[in-house]
């Protein structure tokens, strides 16, 4: 490349925020005090921003407190195609193992929910961007058959880029096996919400996620098939305003809600309520 | 003129060398039929000797052949008789999902599938075989009618992936397949499924749900492109080339042999040598008999056995480890 730096850039002295301390919105680009977000769920009280938060937080935030057990905390991914890129997948496993604090991309368990018995399966977009491999699918669908089982509702909530390119063909067949599974659920009669959280799209979104009874996302969460790059890309033209976000889907029918994180429990009670 | 891939050169020249002989010995009376024999037996050499170590990504280049036969022409080559039927009654159809009522050997079917285009004009008027939300929901509906006809259900998969559009997305590109992965899975008729050319992520499976799933020789199934695993994986986009997707390619496990060795397909379809565009009747044929044979073989099941059965071959797939405490 001709424009290759050569000399090193002059020290900048940069100003730091403290790490930890101070937060920058990512959406109106205040910076806000981060104890302020925390005890706000999140959201930042300048625009209602929701930021992602892990699924050990959700789980504080929608299940009453004590109630939720964990299933199948003792499923752990294997690499079935000896995947390797710039580090092999089961060294990129440990690393986000240790990162994230988790065995995977989905947590799944029964709890109750102001009262009402419920099964949860909560994806965590920081473990491999909450991807879908063999591991996420199966604990999704032992959550439903346990749904099938007690006939109890079944909530999860996605956030995810998508299908896991390392487990290759087996991430694919994830999405056939969840929504298998989701087709007995409401043969069955049993209640299934789908909660969209950002991001959801590719292989979770064309699958589990689309099929709620009822689907509701968090607000200006990006939800979609294909990225918006991608989509940039092919088309060659700016993308409209708003797309792929919540508010976007909402406007053309392919979901029910936008609802506050601060009213996603209430909210989801109400919806239990009407159907048990 | 014949479309030769670039590993294909070395037999690209053999034959054309054969022809011009040919050429020659038609003009002047000179008989070189047994040096015309000589090249051709050691054309064929080489083409075996090329097609049988086929890497990844010549699959795939082979895979995504322009003269590849596509769903409709293997329509053409394996029925007697026809009806394409179109729309999703919602919205428009959609020309890169082909679909309709057909007979072979005198078995009624319906018959799905991707459809790309040949020359510019049609792959444009096909969206490249990439199909909009309409084109999925057109296909549940003709499932869903063969359903009620009790009549089996053929889908041929030949993708790149669904489109990637706005308007794909604006009328639930993800919800059209989700919908199609949960309906096939419990779909009372049996249904059976072969990719032809490129099994192309959720968009190829969205037609591959089935009791029986099989693919051609030279045919790939991936859950992303090598190209598209190429550019997360090395970043650097645009710049990327054969030798990269090739990596990629490598990586994904994504030909009909792999496929077979996970136990996801239950066999492979072979092609005539040089891939199924040499030899389309052939390919044809051999893909009439796997058709005819897993009908004959799902027949005797009841519906709910073959959703039960259905339901089984999918719960099973995964790979993981179950800790011990």
């Amino acid at each position: 490349m001709w424009f290759k730096k050569t000399k090193e850039p002059r020290l900048q002295k940069k100003v730091k925020i403290p790490e930890g301390l101070w937060v920058k919105c990512e959406n109106c680009k205040e910076i806000v005090y981060r104890k302020e977000i925390d005890k706000n769920l999140k959201v930042c009280p300048k625009c209602n921003y929701h930021f992602r938060i892990s699924a050990k937080e959700r789980i504080k935030l929608l299940a009453d407190d004590g109630s939720f057990m964990e299933f199948d905390a003792d499923i752990v991914p294997v690499d079935p195609l000896n995947f390797e890129d710039t580090m092999s997948y089961p060294e990129r496993i440990k690393e986000n193992q240790k990162k994230s604090g988790l065995q995977e991309a989905v947590i799944s368990g029964e709890a109750l929910i102001n009262g009402h018995h419920v099964v949860f399966a909560i994806m965590d977009f920081s473990f491999m961007g909450g991807s879908m491999g063999s591991v996420v699918g199966e604990k999704i669908m032992r959550s439903a058959e346990m749904v099938l089982e007690k006939k109890i509702p079944l909530i999860s909530v996605a956030s995810s880029g998508g299908a896991r390119m390392q487990e290759g063909i087996f991430s694919l067949m994830q999405m056939a096996k969840v929504s298998a599974v989701i087709g007995r659920v409401k043969d069955n009669g049993i209640p299934y919400i789908s909660v969209l959280a950002d991001p959801t799209f590719g292989g979770v979104a064309a699958s589990f996620a689309m099929l709620g009874d009822i689907i509701i996302a968090e607000p200006r969460s990006l939800i979609g098939f294909a990225g918006p790059r991608v989509i940039e890309q092919t088309m060659k033209q700016q993308l409209p305003d708003n797309f792929q976000r919540a508010e976007f889907l909402l406007e053309h029918g392919l979901i029910d809600m936008v609802v506050n994180r601060e009213d996603l429990k209430e909210t989801l009670t109400k919806i239990i309520g009407f159907l048990s | 003129m014949r479309y030769y891939l670039d590993f294909e050169k070395p037999i690209e020249e053999l034959e054309l060398k054969i022809e011009e002989l040919k050429r020659l010995s038609d003009r002047k009376d000179m008989d070189i039929t047994s040096a015309v024999k000589k090249l051709e037996k050691k054309a064929k050499e080489l083409r075996s000797e090329i097609f049988s170590n086929l890497s990844p990504w010549q699959k795939t280049l082979l895979a995504r052949h322009p003269d590849r036969p596509y769903t409709l022409d293997y329509i053409n080559l394996l029925c007697e008789d026809f009806i394409e039927l179109h729309g999703d009654r919602r919205f428009s159809d959609d020309p890169a999902i082909v679909g309709g009522f057909a007979n072979i050997n005198g078995v009624t079917v319906m018959i799905i599938g991707h459809q790309k285009g040949r020359g510019t004009k049609e792959r444009i008027y096909r969206n490249f075989g990439q199909p909009q939300p309409e084109g999925y929901r057109k296909a549940l509906r003709l499932m869903k009618f063969a359903e009620r006809f009790k009549k089996p259900i053929i889908t041929f998969i030949d993708t790149p992936g669904a489109y990637p559009g706005i308007g794909a997305e604006e009328r639930g590109q993800s919800e059209a397949i989700a919908m199609n992965l949960m309906e096939m899975s419990r779909i009372k008729t049996s249904i059976i499924s072969i990719v032809i050319g490129e099994g192309g992520s959720g968009g190829a499976l969205a037609l591959g749900v089935a009791d029986r799933i099989y693919m051609l020789e030279h045919s790939i199934y991936s859950v992303i492109s090598p190209e598209g695993c190429a550019a997360i994986l090395w970043k650097k986009n645009g710049d990327l080339d054969s030798e990269e997707f090739s990596k990629a390619a490598d990586a994904l496990r994504l030909t009909a042999q792999d496929l077979l060795g996970f136990k996801i397909i239950d066999d492979i379809i072979p092609e005539p040598l040089g891939g199924a565009h040499r030899d389309p009747e052939f390919a044809a044929k051999k893909i009439s008999e796997v058709i005819l044979k897993s009908i004959e073989d799902l027949s005797n099941k009841t519906p709910g056995k073959l959703i039960e059965e259905r339901y089984k071959r999918l719960r099973r797939i995964g790979s993981f480890e179950t800790l011990e405490d």
